[in-house]
C-alpha cells in the first residue's frame, strides 16, 4: 500500500492508525502516567484514598515542590520491599534457566521429527498454553500438598516414609513457573531450530566434529535468538507473578506481585502500591526493550 | 534427514508427561466420589451436578462468558487494525511508541496493567464493572490479535492488494474485498485466543471489576484459597474440555487455510 503513502491526507489511513493508536495511548500509556502521579502522593484515608498532586498537568512545573518521595523514602527503608524485589528477580531468574534447560531439548526434538509428527507435537506444547493459567496452577495443589497425590504415591511405593513439605515452599513456586511458562520457551526455540540448515550439522559432521561439538559450535550459536526471545518470554512476566506465588508459595515466597497485590487490597494503601508498581517497571525497562528488538529482529528474518 | 536421538526422545517423553500429568490426574478427580483429593472412592458426576446448584459460581460463569464475547470481538477489530498498521504502514509519526504499546502488554505483569488501569478508571469517573473489565481485557488481548494478524500479512506480499488498487479499488474497498480475506484465519484464531485470555484472566479482572461482576477465575480463586475441592476439579475439566474444542476447532480452520494457499499459489504458478 505504499501508494496511499504518498496521498496528502488519506482519512482512510489516518483512522486505521488513530483507533488503536488512541486506545493504547488512553489505556495503556496514559494508566502509566496516572500510576506514576499517584506513586507521588500522600495517602489519606478517604476516597479515592489519596491527596492529588496536581490537577491539571499545565501545574507539574509549579507544583515540583509538591511531590512526596515518602512513598519511595518508605520502600527503601523497609526490607520487606527490597527484599520482594530480589526475590522476584532471583526466582524468575532461576525458572527460566530451568524452563530452558527442559525446553531446548524438547524443541530440538520437535525440530527434528518428521514434519507429521511436527505438527502433532507443536498441537501438544499449545494445548496447555490455551488451558486455564489459574486451573494449571491449581492442579499442582492437589499433587504437592502434604496429603496429595505425589506424598500418596512416594509413600505407596515406600520410596519415603515421611511426606515431602513441598506446597507452600519456594520449590513449589519453581515448579509452578517452570509448568507454567513452558510453552512460552519451547515455542521461540522451536521456531529458531526449525529454520536451521541441517547441511551445516552434516557438513560439520563430515569435517569430524563429534556430536557436541556440533551442538555447541553450530546448533547452539545458531539457537540464540529463539533462547532469547524465549528467556524473556518467560522472565519478564515471571518477576511480577502473582498467582504461582500466593497459591503454591504462600507466605514463603514474598515475591513482588504479591507485595503489590497486599498493599492496594489489604493495605488500602494506594499511593505506595502504585510507588511498587512503578520500581517494578524500572527493573523490568531493560528485560523489555531488549525483548522488543528480538521480537522485531525475529519478525524482520 | 535424521530422527531426534534417544536423549532428544527421552527429553520430549518426560516433557510432555510433565506438561499432561496435572491436568490427567486434575481431571480424574472430578469424577471422584470422596471429597478427599486423594482418597479414590468411586466413580461419581455428583460434583458436576452439584455445580449447577452453586448459583454463585453460575453467575460467575455467566459474567465471564459475557465478557469474554465482548472482549473477543472488539479485541478482535482493534488488533486487525493495529496488525494492519503494523504490517502495511511502514512510516507514520510515532511508529516506534505505537510499534512498542503493541508488544509491552505481551510481557507486562498484569499486577501492574490491572492496577493502572484501575486507576484510570477512578480519574475517568468510570463506575467499575462489566464495561471496565471488558475495556482492560480487550486493551492486553487487541495485542496478541495484532501480532497474529500483523505475522500472517508479512507471510503475504503487496502485489494482490496493488493489482485491486490499479484495477481503480478504493483503499477501504481493497481492505475488506482483498485483505481481510487472505488474513480472516489470522482473526478467527485471534478471536479465540481472546476469548480464552478473557476467560483465563484473574489479576487484572479483579481490579477492573466492581461489586456485581465477579467472574468466574476471581470465584474459583476465592474458593480455590479455602481449600481443594472436587466442585473445582469438575468446573476445571469443563473448561479444558471447552478448550480441547476450540482448539481442534482451530487446527482444523489453520489446515483449511494452509490447503487453501497451496491450492492459491498453484493456480497463481498454472
Amino acid at each position: 500500500m505504499a501508494a496511499t503513502g504518498r496521498r496528502s491526507v488519506n482519512w482512510g489511513r489516518v483512522v486505521t492508525i488513530g483507533i488503536p493508536y488512541l486506545w493504547l495511548l488512553i489505556f495503556f500509556l496514559a494508566p502509566f502516567l496516572i500510576v506514576l502521579k499517584i506513586s507521588f502522593s500522600a495517602p489519606t484515608i478517604a476516597m479515592p484514598p489519596y491527596v492529588p498532586v496536581w490537577d491539571s498537568w499545565d501545574a507539574i512545573i509549579g507544583h515540583l515542590s509538591d511531590l512526596d518521595f515518602g512513598n519511595y523514602e518508605f520502600l527503601f527503608s523497609d526490607p520487606l520491599y527490597l527484599n520482594s524485589y530480589l526475590n522476584s528477580v532471583q526466582i524468575a531468574g532461576i525458572s527460566t534457566l530451568l524452563t530452558l534447560l527442559i525446553g531446548y531439548p524438547m524443541a530440538y526434538g520437535i525440530a527434528r521429527s518428521s514434519p507429521n509428527w511436527r505438527a502433532t507435537f507443536l498441537m501438544l506444547v499449545i494445548l496447555p498454553f490455551w488451558t486455564s493459567f489459574l486451573i494449571r496452577v491449581y492442579s499442582w495443589i492437589g499433587i504437592l500438598k502434604t496429603e496429595g497425590v505425589l506424598n500418596t504415591f512416594l509413600l505407596w511405593t515406600g520410596i519415603i516414609s515421611e511426606p515431602l513439605i513441598i506446597h507452600f515452599t519456594p520449590t513449589a513456586v519453581y515448579i509452578g513457573i517452570v509448568y507454567s511458562y513452558l510453552p512460552f520457551m519451547i515455542l521461540p526455540l522451536y521456531a529458531s531450530l526449525e529454520k536451521l540448515d541441517l547441511s551445516l550439522l552434516e557438513a560439520a559432521a563430515d569435517l569430524g566434529a563429534k556430536p557436541f561439538t556440533v551442538f555447541r559450535r553450530v546448533t547452539l550459536p545458531m539457537s540464540l535468538p529463539g533462547v532469547a526471545a524465549g528467556c524473556f518470554l518467560v522472565f519478564i512476566p515471571a518477576v511480577g507473578e502473582f498467582v504461582i506465588p500466593e497459591l503454591l508459595g504462600g507466605s514463603s515466597t514474598q515475591m513482588i506481585g504479591r507485595t503489590l497485590w497486599s498493599e492496594f487490597f489489604q493495605n488500602r494503601d494506594w499511593p505506595v502500591a502504585s510507588a511498587v508498581a512503578v520500581l517494578l517497571v524500572l527493573v523490568l525497562v531493560v528485560p523489555i526493550v531488549i525483548f522488543q528488538r528480538v521480537a522485531k529482529r525475529g519478525g524482520a528474518g | 534427514m535424521k530422527g531426534p536421538g534417544l536423549f532428544l526422545k527421552v527429553a520430549m517423553a518426560v516433557g510432555f508427561a510433565f506438561l499432561y500429568a496435572p491436568i490427567i490426574i486434575l481431571v480424574i478427580y472430578s469424577f471422584n466420589e470422596s471429597k478427599l483429593v486423594t482418597v479414590w472412592a468411586g466413580f461419581s458426576t455428583k460434583w458436576y451436578a452439584s455445580l449447577w446448584q452453586n448459583q454463585g459460581l453460575m453467575d460467575a460463569a455467566k459474567i465471564s462468558a459475557g465478557v469474554a464475547l465482548s472482549v473477543s470481538t472488539l479485541a478482535s477489530v482493534l488488533g486487525v487494525l493495529a496488525g494492519f498498521t503494523l504490517a502495511r504502514m511502514p512510516r507514520f509519526l510515532g511508529r516506534t511508541l505505537f510499534s512498542g504499546m503493541v508488544l509491552a502488554p505481551l510481557v507486562m505483569p498484569d499486577v501492574i496493567i490491572g492496577l493502572s488501569l484501575l486507576l484510570t478508571f477512578i480519574s475517568m469517573s468510570l463506575d467499575r464493572g462489566f464495561l471496565t473489565i471488558v475495556i482492560a481485557h480487550a486493551t492486553f488481548s487487541m495485542c496478541y490479535v495484532a501480532v497474529v494478524v500483523q505475522s500472517r500479512l508479512a507471510g503475504f506480499d503487496t502485489s494482490v492488494e496493488e493489482a485491486a488498487q490499479d484495477l481503480g479499488a478504493k483503499p477501504a474497498t481493497v481492505f475488506f474485498r482483498v485483505t481481510l480475506p487472505l488474513i480472516a484465519p489470522a482473526v478467527a484464531a485471534g478471536w479465540l485466543l481472546s476469548f480464552t485470555l478473557s476467560l483465563d484472566d484473574l489479576v487484572i479482572a479483579s481490579f477492573a471489576s466492581g461489586p456485581g461482576s465477579t467472574t468466574l477465575p476471581m470465584k474459583i480463586f476465592s474458593s480455590v484459597r479455602l481449600g481443594v475441592t472436587p466442585e473445582i476439579n469438575a468446573i476445571a475439566t469443563i473448561l479444558i474440555g471447552l478448550v480441547a474444542t476450540g482448539t481442534v476447532i482451530y487446527s482444523l480452520v489453520l489446515k483449511r487455510a494452509a490447503a487453501q494457499r497451496i491450492r492459491a499459489e498453484a493456480a497463481h504458478k498454472g
